[in-house]
Protein backbone atom coordinates (compact mmCIF):
# COMPACT_ATOMS: atom_id res chain seq x y z
CA UNK A 1 0.00 0.00 0.00
CA UNK A 2 2.86 2.97 0.86
CA UNK A 3 4.56 1.60 -2.54
CA UNK A 4 1.04 2.54 -4.46
CA UNK A 5 1.30 5.96 -2.16
CA UNK A 6 4.53 6.50 -3.15
CA UNK A 7 3.97 6.35 -6.61
CA UNK A 8 0.67 7.88 -6.82
CA UNK A 9 2.26 11.08 -4.99
CA UNK A 10 5.02 10.78 -8.26
CA UNK A 11 2.32 10.51 -10.55
CA UNK A 12 0.44 13.53 -8.51
CA UNK A 13 3.86 15.62 -8.88
CA UNK A 14 3.51 15.33 -12.81
CA UNK A 15 -0.25 15.51 -13.49
CA UNK A 16 -0.35 18.97 -11.22
CA UNK A 17 2.13 20.48 -12.98
CA UNK A 18 0.27 19.83 -16.30
CA UNK A 19 -3.20 21.28 -14.27
CA UNK A 20 -1.40 23.95 -13.47
CA UNK A 21 -1.56 25.78 -16.69
CA UNK A 22 -4.69 24.27 -17.64
CA UNK A 23 -6.29 25.73 -15.03
CA UNK A 24 -4.95 28.74 -15.97
CA UNK A 25 -5.70 28.78 -19.41
CA UNK A 26 -9.11 26.99 -18.55
CA UNK A 27 -9.71 30.46 -16.23
CA UNK A 28 -8.63 32.98 -17.97
CA UNK A 29 -9.97 32.43 -21.57
CA UNK A 30 -13.25 30.48 -20.08
CA UNK A 31 -12.65 27.47 -22.34
CA UNK A 32 -11.06 23.73 -22.07
CA UNK A 33 -8.30 23.12 -23.64
CA UNK A 34 -8.21 19.15 -25.08
CA UNK A 35 -4.81 20.52 -26.54
CA UNK A 36 -3.18 21.00 -23.17
CA UNK A 37 -1.61 17.21 -22.68
CA UNK A 38 -0.14 17.45 -26.03
CA UNK A 39 2.24 19.94 -24.61
CA UNK A 40 3.61 17.84 -22.18
CA UNK A 41 4.62 15.48 -25.79
CA UNK A 42 5.82 18.45 -27.21
CA UNK A 43 8.07 19.12 -23.75
CA UNK A 44 9.18 15.39 -24.25
CA UNK A 45 10.30 14.93 -27.35
CA UNK A 46 11.83 18.54 -27.23
CA UNK A 47 13.62 17.44 -24.66
CA UNK A 48 14.81 14.49 -26.23
CA UNK A 49 16.31 16.53 -29.08
CA UNK A 50 17.74 18.95 -27.07
CA UNK A 51 19.40 15.89 -25.28
CA UNK A 52 20.75 14.46 -28.04
CA UNK A 53 21.99 17.69 -29.56
CA UNK A 54 23.95 18.71 -26.12
CA UNK A 55 25.20 14.95 -25.90
CA UNK A 56 26.64 15.33 -28.92
CA UNK A 57 28.53 18.54 -29.30
CA UNK A 58 29.86 18.86 -25.07
CA UNK A 59 29.81 15.00 -24.71
CA UNK A 60 31.37 15.71 -20.99
CA UNK A 61 27.38 16.79 -20.66
CA UNK A 62 26.57 12.91 -21.77
CA UNK A 63 27.86 12.13 -17.68
CA UNK A 64 25.08 11.18 -15.42
CA UNK A 65 24.26 13.40 -12.41
CA UNK A 66 24.61 11.05 -9.30
CA UNK A 67 22.94 8.54 -8.75
CA UNK A 68 20.53 9.62 -11.30
CA UNK A 69 20.10 8.18 -14.80
CA UNK A 70 19.76 11.80 -16.30
CA UNK A 71 22.26 13.82 -17.76
CA UNK A 72 23.75 17.27 -17.40
CA UNK A 73 22.82 17.29 -20.86
CA UNK A 74 19.00 16.25 -20.10
CA UNK A 75 18.51 18.81 -17.72
CA UNK A 76 19.87 21.63 -20.31
CA UNK A 77 17.15 20.22 -22.41
CA UNK A 78 14.76 19.82 -20.32
CA UNK A 79 15.64 23.75 -19.65
CA UNK A 80 15.36 24.45 -23.17
CA UNK A 81 12.01 22.31 -23.80
CA UNK A 82 10.51 24.42 -21.13
CA UNK A 83 11.27 27.13 -23.34
CA UNK A 84 10.33 25.81 -26.99
CA UNK A 85 6.80 24.41 -25.49
CA UNK A 86 6.41 27.47 -23.54
CA UNK A 87 6.63 29.51 -27.44
CA UNK A 88 4.90 26.57 -29.05
CA UNK A 89 1.88 26.98 -26.56
CA UNK A 90 1.93 30.95 -27.18
CA UNK A 91 1.96 30.85 -30.82
CA UNK A 92 -0.68 27.93 -30.85
CA UNK A 93 -3.05 30.27 -29.50
CA UNK A 94 -1.71 33.70 -31.78
CA UNK A 95 -2.17 31.57 -35.30
CA UNK A 96 -5.19 29.00 -33.88
CA UNK A 97 -7.51 30.06 -30.26
CA UNK A 98 -6.94 33.56 -30.76
CA UNK A 99 -8.54 34.06 -34.25
CA UNK A 100 -11.34 32.18 -32.65
CA UNK A 101 -11.88 33.50 -29.39
CA UNK A 102 -12.09 36.80 -31.34
CA UNK A 103 -14.54 35.59 -33.75
CA UNK A 104 -16.08 32.67 -32.27
CA UNK A 105 -17.37 31.36 -28.75
CA UNK A 106 -16.31 28.78 -25.87
CA UNK A 107 -17.55 26.02 -27.70
CA UNK A 108 -15.88 26.50 -30.95
CA UNK A 109 -12.42 26.72 -29.01
CA UNK A 110 -13.03 23.27 -27.42
CA UNK A 111 -13.80 21.93 -30.85
CA UNK A 112 -10.63 23.62 -32.16
CA UNK A 113 -8.43 22.33 -29.23
CA UNK A 114 -9.57 18.46 -30.19
CA UNK A 115 -8.23 19.84 -33.85
CA UNK A 116 -4.89 21.04 -32.05
CA UNK A 117 -4.28 17.98 -30.26
CA UNK A 118 -4.51 15.85 -33.23
CA UNK A 119 -2.38 17.78 -35.57
CA UNK A 120 0.11 18.04 -32.43
CA UNK A 121 0.05 13.86 -31.70
CA UNK A 122 0.21 13.22 -36.10
CA UNK A 123 2.81 15.64 -36.85
CA UNK A 124 4.76 14.00 -33.60
CA UNK A 125 3.88 10.98 -34.97
CA UNK A 126 5.56 12.11 -38.32
CA UNK A 127 9.13 13.26 -37.29
CA UNK A 128 9.43 10.64 -34.55
CA UNK A 129 7.70 7.50 -35.56
CA UNK A 130 5.49 5.71 -33.23
CA UNK A 131 7.88 3.63 -31.77
CA UNK A 132 8.55 4.54 -27.78
CA UNK A 133 11.94 6.17 -26.87
CA UNK A 134 13.94 6.87 -24.21
CA UNK A 135 15.99 9.28 -22.58
CA UNK A 136 18.46 6.71 -21.48
CA UNK A 137 18.59 3.36 -22.40
CA UNK A 138 20.35 2.50 -18.74
CA UNK A 139 18.75 0.39 -16.44
CA UNK A 140 18.63 2.26 -12.84
CA UNK A 141 17.80 0.03 -10.61
CA UNK A 142 15.13 1.18 -7.24
CA UNK A 143 16.18 1.62 -4.31
CA UNK A 144 14.75 -0.37 -1.43
CA UNK A 145 14.11 2.26 1.33
CA UNK A 146 11.99 -0.25 3.73
CA UNK A 147 11.21 -4.16 3.96
CA UNK A 148 8.83 -4.18 5.91
CA UNK A 149 6.15 -2.67 4.48
CA UNK A 150 8.10 -2.96 0.87
CA UNK A 151 8.73 0.44 -0.34
CA UNK A 152 11.08 0.56 -3.08
CA UNK A 153 11.76 4.40 -4.54
CA UNK A 154 14.51 4.49 -7.85
CA UNK A 155 16.54 8.04 -7.09
CA UNK A 156 15.15 9.30 -10.74
CA UNK A 157 11.54 9.70 -8.49
CA UNK A 158 13.16 11.19 -5.93
CA UNK A 159 14.77 13.98 -8.52
CA UNK A 160 11.37 13.90 -10.31
CA UNK A 161 9.04 14.84 -7.18
CA UNK A 162 11.85 17.41 -5.59
CA UNK A 163 11.90 19.50 -8.69
CA UNK A 164 8.34 19.57 -9.36
CA UNK A 165 7.92 20.86 -5.90
CA UNK A 166 10.53 23.39 -6.22
CA UNK A 167 8.56 24.24 -9.62
CA UNK A 168 5.54 24.97 -7.94
CA UNK A 169 6.89 26.51 -4.64
CA UNK A 170 9.04 28.99 -7.45
CA UNK A 171 4.88 29.47 -8.94
CA UNK A 172 3.87 30.73 -5.30
CA UNK A 173 6.38 32.56 -4.77
CA UNK A 174 5.71 34.45 -8.10
CA UNK A 175 1.75 34.41 -7.88
CA UNK A 176 1.90 35.30 -3.92
CA UNK A 177 4.55 37.72 -3.76
CA UNK A 178 5.13 39.69 -6.94
CA UNK A 179 2.89 42.21 -9.04
CA UNK A 180 3.30 40.07 -11.75
CA UNK A 181 1.45 37.27 -9.70
CA UNK A 182 -1.07 39.91 -8.59
CA UNK A 183 -1.47 40.59 -12.46
CA UNK A 184 -1.98 36.99 -13.12
CA UNK A 185 -4.32 36.47 -10.47
CA UNK A 186 -6.20 39.70 -11.33
CA UNK A 187 -6.73 39.06 -14.91
CA UNK A 188 -8.30 35.53 -13.64
CA UNK A 189 -10.72 37.33 -11.60
CA UNK A 190 -11.63 40.25 -13.43
CA UNK A 191 -10.37 40.71 -17.08
CA UNK A 192 -11.90 43.95 -17.67
CA UNK A 193 -11.13 45.56 -14.92
CA UNK A 194 -7.62 43.82 -15.42
CA UNK A 195 -7.44 46.21 -18.20
CA UNK A 196 -8.64 49.43 -16.76
CA UNK A 197 -6.35 48.54 -14.29
CA UNK A 198 -3.10 48.70 -16.81
CA UNK A 199 -2.66 45.23 -17.32
CA UNK A 200 -2.08 44.77 -20.90
CA UNK A 201 -4.37 41.51 -21.36
CA UNK A 202 -2.84 39.88 -24.96
CA UNK A 203 0.54 40.17 -22.72
CA UNK A 204 -0.89 38.80 -19.67
CA UNK A 205 -2.29 35.76 -21.68
CA UNK A 206 0.79 35.14 -23.45
CA UNK A 207 2.87 34.57 -20.73
CA UNK A 208 0.38 31.87 -19.31
CA UNK A 209 0.07 30.19 -22.51
CA UNK A 210 4.46 30.48 -21.71
CA UNK A 211 4.34 29.30 -18.31
CA UNK A 212 1.28 26.60 -18.78
CA UNK A 213 3.67 25.66 -21.65
CA UNK A 214 7.22 25.41 -19.65
CA UNK A 215 4.98 23.77 -16.66
CA UNK A 216 3.92 20.83 -19.19
CA UNK A 217 7.25 20.60 -20.97
CA UNK A 218 8.69 20.37 -17.53
CA UNK A 219 5.91 17.23 -16.54
CA UNK A 220 6.79 15.87 -20.09
CA UNK A 221 10.44 15.23 -19.20
CA UNK A 222 9.50 13.97 -15.91
CA UNK A 223 7.04 11.55 -17.30
CA UNK A 224 9.79 10.84 -19.70
CA UNK A 225 12.25 9.74 -17.07
CA UNK A 226 9.99 6.88 -16.00
CA UNK A 227 7.92 5.90 -18.49
CA UNK A 228 8.63 5.36 -22.54
CA UNK A 229 8.36 8.66 -24.96
CA UNK A 230 5.68 7.80 -27.49
CA UNK A 231 3.24 10.76 -29.52
CA UNK A 232 0.16 9.59 -27.28
CA UNK A 233 1.47 10.66 -24.39
CA UNK A 234 -1.06 13.43 -24.35
CA UNK A 235 -4.18 11.41 -25.15
CA UNK A 236 -3.01 9.22 -22.17
CA UNK A 237 -2.42 12.03 -19.43
CA UNK A 238 -5.31 14.50 -21.32
CA UNK A 239 -8.32 12.71 -18.50
CA UNK A 240 -6.07 12.70 -15.46
CA UNK A 241 -5.04 15.98 -16.06
CA UNK A 242 -8.63 17.51 -16.50
CA UNK A 243 -9.53 15.59 -13.56
CA UNK A 244 -7.01 16.96 -11.32
CA UNK A 245 -8.03 20.35 -12.65
CA UNK A 246 -11.70 19.71 -11.97
CA UNK A 247 -10.90 18.40 -8.17
CA UNK A 248 -8.59 21.95 -7.33
CA UNK A 249 -11.43 23.87 -8.72
CA UNK A 250 -11.23 25.23 -12.28
CA UNK A 251 -8.93 28.82 -11.74
CA UNK A 252 -7.17 27.52 -8.74
CA UNK A 253 -3.36 27.07 -9.07
CA UNK A 254 -3.11 25.26 -5.69
CA UNK A 255 -6.31 23.51 -6.06
CA UNK A 256 -4.85 22.21 -9.11
CA UNK A 257 -1.51 21.07 -7.45
CA UNK A 258 -3.43 19.29 -4.96
CA UNK A 259 -5.89 18.16 -7.55
CA UNK A 260 -2.92 16.45 -9.26
CA UNK A 261 -1.93 14.60 -6.23
CA UNK A 262 -5.52 13.32 -5.37
CA UNK A 263 -5.76 11.80 -9.14
CA UNK A 264 -2.17 10.43 -9.33
CA UNK A 265 -2.65 8.67 -5.50
CA UNK A 266 -6.42 7.66 -6.14
CA UNK A 267 -5.45 6.23 -9.57
CA UNK A 268 -2.34 4.14 -8.15
CA UNK A 269 -4.22 2.89 -5.27
CA UNK A 270 -6.69 1.82 -7.51
CA UNK A 271 -4.78 -0.46 -8.60
CA UNK A 272 -4.73 -2.24 -4.88
CA UNK A 273 -8.57 -2.84 -5.28
CA UNK A 274 -9.28 -2.99 -9.15
CA UNK A 275 -7.52 -4.63 -12.17
CA UNK A 276 -5.43 -2.70 -14.21
CA UNK A 277 -7.56 -2.55 -16.87
CA UNK A 278 -9.76 -0.56 -14.83
CA UNK A 279 -7.49 2.03 -13.44
CA UNK A 280 -7.78 4.55 -16.46
CA UNK A 281 -11.44 4.92 -15.52
CA UNK A 282 -10.68 6.46 -11.94
CA UNK A 283 -10.25 9.87 -12.89
CA UNK A 284 -13.43 9.73 -15.08
CA UNK A 285 -14.86 8.07 -11.36
CA UNK A 286 -13.41 11.24 -9.52
CA UNK A 287 -14.65 14.04 -11.66
CA UNK A 288 -18.49 12.14 -11.51
CA UNK A 289 -18.23 12.15 -7.53
CA UNK A 290 -16.90 15.40 -7.40
CA UNK A 291 -18.97 17.31 -9.80
CA UNK A 292 -22.21 15.67 -7.58
CA UNK A 293 -20.77 16.84 -4.35
CA UNK A 294 -18.65 20.17 -5.09
CA UNK A 295 -19.10 21.28 -8.61
CA UNK A 296 -16.70 23.80 -8.35
CA UNK A 297 -13.65 21.87 -7.21
CA UNK A 298 -12.44 21.90 -3.94
CA UNK A 299 -10.96 25.40 -4.49
CA UNK A 300 -12.59 26.80 -6.92
CA UNK A 301 -15.58 29.52 -6.58
CA UNK A 302 -19.22 28.56 -7.30
CA UNK A 303 -20.25 30.12 -10.30
CA UNK A 304 -22.73 33.23 -9.61
CA UNK B 1 -12.52 81.29 -15.76
CA UNK B 2 -11.36 77.28 -15.14
CA UNK B 3 -9.42 75.51 -17.78
CA UNK B 4 -11.01 72.55 -20.14
CA UNK B 5 -9.31 69.56 -19.11
CA UNK B 6 -11.40 66.99 -20.66
CA UNK B 7 -13.55 67.53 -24.22
CA UNK B 8 -15.29 64.87 -26.06
CA UNK B 9 -16.57 66.40 -29.26
CA UNK B 10 -19.15 64.13 -31.62
CA UNK B 11 -18.68 60.97 -29.98
CA UNK B 12 -20.12 58.12 -31.75
CA UNK B 13 -19.25 54.57 -29.97
CA UNK B 14 -21.36 51.28 -29.25
CA UNK B 15 -20.01 48.15 -28.38
CA UNK B 16 -21.97 46.88 -31.70
CA UNK B 17 -20.17 48.20 -35.07
CA UNK B 18 -22.87 50.24 -36.72
CA UNK B 19 -25.17 49.97 -33.80
CA UNK B 20 -24.00 53.35 -31.93
CA UNK B 21 -25.49 53.67 -28.45
CA UNK B 22 -24.22 57.59 -28.61
CA UNK B 23 -24.64 59.46 -31.52
CA UNK B 24 -22.30 62.99 -31.68
CA UNK B 25 -22.24 63.30 -27.67
CA UNK B 26 -20.39 66.62 -26.41
CA UNK B 27 -19.00 67.10 -23.41
CA UNK B 28 -16.73 69.71 -21.87
CA UNK B 29 -15.37 69.35 -17.92
CA UNK B 30 -13.07 71.76 -16.11
CA UNK B 31 -10.23 71.18 -14.44
CA UNK B 32 -10.75 70.48 -10.61
CA UNK B 33 -14.81 70.13 -11.19
CA UNK B 34 -17.29 67.79 -10.20
CA UNK B 35 -19.06 67.03 -13.54
CA UNK B 36 -22.30 64.77 -13.54
CA UNK B 37 -24.08 63.10 -16.45
CA UNK B 38 -27.37 62.09 -15.97
CA UNK B 39 -30.01 60.35 -18.03
CA UNK B 40 -33.20 57.94 -18.30
CA UNK B 41 -32.09 54.58 -18.35
CA UNK B 42 -30.37 53.65 -21.73
CA UNK B 43 -29.83 57.13 -22.19
CA UNK B 44 -25.49 56.33 -23.12
CA UNK B 45 -24.20 57.71 -20.05
CA UNK B 46 -22.30 54.74 -18.76
CA UNK B 47 -21.32 53.77 -22.31
CA UNK B 48 -19.78 57.64 -22.77
CA UNK B 49 -17.77 57.26 -19.87
CA UNK B 50 -16.49 53.84 -21.25
CA UNK B 51 -15.41 55.29 -24.32
CA UNK B 52 -13.23 57.69 -22.81
CA UNK B 53 -11.89 55.40 -21.09
CA UNK B 54 -11.38 53.03 -24.09
CA UNK B 55 -13.23 50.54 -22.77
CA UNK B 56 -15.52 51.10 -25.70
CA UNK B 57 -14.60 51.33 -29.30
CA UNK B 58 -15.14 55.45 -30.40
CA UNK B 59 -16.30 54.95 -34.03
CA UNK B 60 -16.13 58.88 -34.49
CA UNK B 61 -15.48 61.94 -32.97
CA UNK B 62 -12.55 63.11 -30.76
CA UNK B 63 -12.07 62.63 -26.98
CA UNK B 64 -8.61 64.96 -25.59
CA UNK B 65 -7.36 65.82 -22.20
CA UNK B 66 -5.53 68.82 -21.11
CA UNK B 67 -5.45 69.11 -25.52
CA UNK B 68 -3.97 65.77 -25.91
CA UNK B 69 -5.64 63.21 -27.94
CA UNK B 70 -6.84 60.15 -26.60
CA UNK B 71 -9.43 59.14 -29.24
CA UNK B 72 -9.11 54.93 -29.65
CA UNK B 73 -6.46 54.46 -26.51
CA UNK B 74 -6.54 51.16 -25.07
CA UNK B 75 -8.24 50.97 -21.97
CA UNK B 76 -5.01 49.85 -19.97
CA UNK B 77 -3.29 53.20 -21.26
CA UNK B 78 -5.14 55.00 -19.27
CA UNK B 79 -3.16 55.24 -16.59
CA UNK B 80 -0.58 56.43 -18.39
CA UNK B 81 -2.48 59.71 -19.73
CA UNK B 82 -3.15 60.18 -16.33
CA UNK B 83 -6.85 58.79 -16.29
CA UNK B 84 -8.35 56.51 -13.25
CA UNK B 85 -11.58 55.02 -14.08
CA UNK B 86 -14.16 53.28 -11.46
CA UNK B 87 -16.57 50.88 -13.17
CA UNK B 88 -19.94 50.66 -11.22
CA UNK B 89 -19.40 47.33 -9.80
CA UNK B 90 -17.16 44.23 -9.48
CA UNK B 91 -14.10 47.37 -9.24
CA UNK B 92 -11.57 45.85 -6.92
CA UNK B 93 -10.24 41.89 -7.30
CA UNK B 94 -11.65 40.23 -4.74
CA UNK B 95 -9.16 37.78 -4.11
CA UNK B 96 -6.45 40.05 -3.45
CA UNK B 97 -5.87 42.28 -0.19
CA UNK B 98 -6.32 45.68 0.22
CA UNK B 99 -2.63 46.19 0.17
CA UNK B 100 -2.50 43.91 -3.05
CA UNK B 101 -4.92 45.45 -4.09
CA UNK B 102 -2.74 48.95 -4.09
CA UNK B 103 0.56 47.59 -5.00
CA UNK B 104 -1.11 45.89 -8.73
CA UNK B 105 -2.34 49.42 -10.23
CA UNK B 106 1.11 50.70 -8.49
CA UNK B 107 2.85 48.07 -9.92
CA UNK B 108 4.85 50.58 -12.42
CA UNK B 109 5.05 53.52 -10.14
CA UNK B 110 8.56 54.28 -8.86
CA UNK B 111 7.05 54.87 -5.62
CA UNK B 112 4.54 52.99 -5.27
CA UNK B 113 5.22 52.26 -0.99
CA UNK B 114 5.04 56.18 -0.50
CA UNK B 115 1.60 55.95 -2.50
CA UNK B 116 0.62 53.17 -0.51
CA UNK B 117 0.78 55.00 2.85
CA UNK B 118 -0.66 58.16 1.36
CA UNK B 119 -4.16 56.11 0.46
CA UNK B 120 -3.85 54.54 4.03
CA UNK B 121 -3.84 57.80 5.32
CA UNK B 122 -6.16 59.19 3.41
CA UNK B 123 -8.50 55.88 4.11
CA UNK B 124 -8.17 54.77 7.80
CA UNK B 125 -10.61 52.09 7.40
CA UNK B 126 -8.50 50.67 4.38
CA UNK B 127 -5.60 50.82 6.60
CA UNK B 128 -6.75 48.86 9.06
CA UNK B 129 -7.24 45.48 7.31
CA UNK B 130 -4.85 46.07 4.41
CA UNK B 131 -4.04 42.42 4.71
CA UNK B 132 -7.28 41.40 4.06
CA UNK B 133 -9.11 39.98 1.13
CA UNK B 134 -10.77 42.91 -0.48
CA UNK B 135 -13.67 40.54 -1.26
CA UNK B 136 -14.33 40.66 2.85
CA UNK B 137 -14.73 44.24 2.86
CA UNK B 138 -18.11 46.14 2.94
CA UNK B 139 -19.85 47.79 -0.28
CA UNK B 140 -18.83 51.27 0.88
CA UNK B 141 -15.41 50.13 1.58
CA UNK B 142 -15.14 48.42 -1.26
CA UNK B 143 -16.33 51.81 -3.18
CA UNK B 144 -13.39 53.58 -1.13
CA UNK B 145 -10.61 50.76 -1.95
CA UNK B 146 -11.90 51.86 -5.88
CA UNK B 147 -11.52 55.20 -5.43
CA UNK B 148 -8.27 54.82 -3.63
CA UNK B 149 -7.18 52.52 -6.41
CA UNK B 150 -7.80 55.03 -8.45
CA UNK B 151 -6.15 57.92 -6.97
CA UNK B 152 -3.26 55.80 -5.94
CA UNK B 153 -1.97 56.65 -9.87
CA UNK B 154 -2.31 60.37 -9.25
CA UNK B 155 -4.57 60.73 -12.26
CA UNK B 156 -5.63 64.03 -13.65
CA UNK B 157 -9.17 62.39 -14.28
CA UNK B 158 -11.27 60.22 -12.75
CA UNK B 159 -14.45 58.68 -14.31
CA UNK B 160 -16.72 57.52 -11.92
CA UNK B 161 -19.92 54.91 -13.23
CA UNK B 162 -22.12 55.26 -10.49
CA UNK B 163 -20.22 54.64 -7.30
CA UNK B 164 -23.07 54.78 -4.93
CA UNK B 165 -25.03 51.90 -6.83
CA UNK B 166 -26.14 48.90 -3.93
CA UNK B 167 -24.85 51.28 -1.05
CA UNK B 168 -27.09 52.73 1.87
CA UNK B 169 -27.76 56.14 1.75
CA UNK B 170 -25.33 56.69 4.37
CA UNK B 171 -22.23 55.28 2.33
CA UNK B 172 -23.70 56.32 -0.95
CA UNK B 173 -23.72 60.04 0.51
CA UNK B 174 -20.28 59.47 1.64
CA UNK B 175 -18.96 58.49 -0.99
CA UNK B 176 -20.43 61.06 -3.28
CA UNK B 177 -19.22 63.32 -0.77
CA UNK B 178 -15.48 61.98 -1.40
CA UNK B 179 -15.80 62.70 -5.07
CA UNK B 180 -16.74 66.34 -4.42
CA UNK B 181 -14.07 66.58 -1.72
CA UNK B 182 -11.05 65.41 -4.27
CA UNK B 183 -12.28 68.30 -6.75
CA UNK B 184 -10.94 70.59 -3.77
CA UNK B 185 -7.98 69.08 -3.88
CA UNK B 186 -7.19 69.20 -7.20
CA UNK B 187 -8.72 66.29 -8.62
CA UNK B 188 -11.94 66.27 -11.70
CA UNK B 189 -14.01 63.73 -11.58
CA UNK B 190 -16.67 62.94 -14.12
CA UNK B 191 -19.51 60.93 -12.72
CA UNK B 192 -22.57 59.17 -13.46
CA UNK B 193 -24.96 58.60 -10.95
CA UNK B 194 -28.76 57.55 -10.71
CA UNK B 195 -28.87 59.30 -7.36
CA UNK B 196 -29.66 62.05 -9.64
CA UNK B 197 -30.64 64.89 -6.41
CA UNK B 198 -27.83 64.04 -4.34
CA UNK B 199 -25.42 64.23 -6.52
CA UNK B 200 -26.52 67.23 -8.22
CA UNK B 201 -26.24 69.04 -4.75
CA UNK B 202 -22.50 68.19 -4.89
CA UNK B 203 -22.03 68.44 -8.69
CA UNK B 204 -20.81 71.94 -10.62
CA UNK B 205 -21.71 71.41 -13.85
CA UNK B 206 -24.22 68.68 -15.17
CA UNK B 207 -25.14 67.19 -19.02
CA UNK B 208 -28.38 65.15 -19.36
CA UNK B 209 -28.27 63.05 -21.78
CA UNK B 210 -31.22 60.70 -23.28
CA UNK B 211 -31.31 58.00 -26.39
CA UNK B 212 -27.48 58.56 -26.81
CA UNK B 213 -27.56 62.86 -27.01
CA UNK B 214 -26.90 65.79 -25.58
CA UNK B 215 -30.45 66.99 -24.66
CA UNK B 216 -29.07 69.88 -21.73
CA UNK B 217 -26.43 70.95 -19.96
CA UNK B 218 -26.07 73.79 -17.48
CA UNK B 219 -24.83 74.49 -14.01
CA UNK B 220 -25.86 71.66 -11.76
CA UNK B 221 -27.41 73.94 -9.46
CA UNK B 222 -29.62 75.09 -12.07
CA UNK B 223 -30.39 72.16 -12.67
CA UNK B 224 -31.55 71.28 -9.57
CA UNK B 225 -34.13 73.52 -9.51
CA UNK B 226 -35.82 72.80 -12.65
CA UNK B 227 -38.69 71.03 -12.84
CA UNK B 228 -38.37 69.21 -16.15
CA UNK B 229 -35.43 67.41 -14.81
CA UNK B 230 -37.66 66.12 -12.02
CA UNK B 231 -40.15 65.12 -14.11
CA UNK B 232 -37.65 63.27 -16.48
CA UNK B 233 -36.35 60.83 -14.05
CA UNK B 234 -39.54 60.15 -11.92
CA UNK B 235 -42.17 60.07 -14.57
CA UNK B 236 -39.85 59.02 -17.30
CA UNK B 237 -40.90 61.97 -20.06
CA UNK B 238 -38.09 63.19 -22.45
CA UNK B 239 -37.38 66.77 -22.45
CA UNK B 240 -37.51 68.54 -25.68
CA UNK B 241 -33.99 69.29 -27.30
CA UNK B 242 -32.93 72.61 -26.29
Amino acid sequence: MIQSLADGILVGAILSLGAIGLTMVMHILRFANFSHAELLSIGAYSALVFDALFSGILPILANKVGPFSMTWALILSMLCAMGVTGLSAMLIDRFVFKRIREKGDELSMVFASFGVAMIIRNVLGLIFGLKSQLYSNDIVFAVMVSSEPMLLIKPDQVFVLLAALLIMLMLHFVLSRTTFGYALRAVAENPSLAEVSGIRLSRVIALVWIIGGGLAAAAGVFYGLNNHINPVIGRDLVLPIFAATIVGGIGSVYGAVLGGFIVGIAASMALLVLPSGYSPAVPFMIILVLLLVRPHGLFGEPQT
Amino acid sequence: MAEILLRATDIVAGYVKDLPILKQVNIEVKKASLTLIIGPNGAGKSTLIKAIAGVVPVTSGQISLAGEDLTGIRPDQMAQHSIAYVPQSDNIFRALTIRQNLELVLRKSKNSPARIAEMFNRFPPLASKQAEKAGTLSGGQRQLLAVAMALAVDPLLILMDEPSAGLSPKAAQEVLQLARDLTSQGVTILLVEQNVKQAMRLADHCYILAEGRNQHDADASVLLDDPIVGEIYLGGKRMSVA
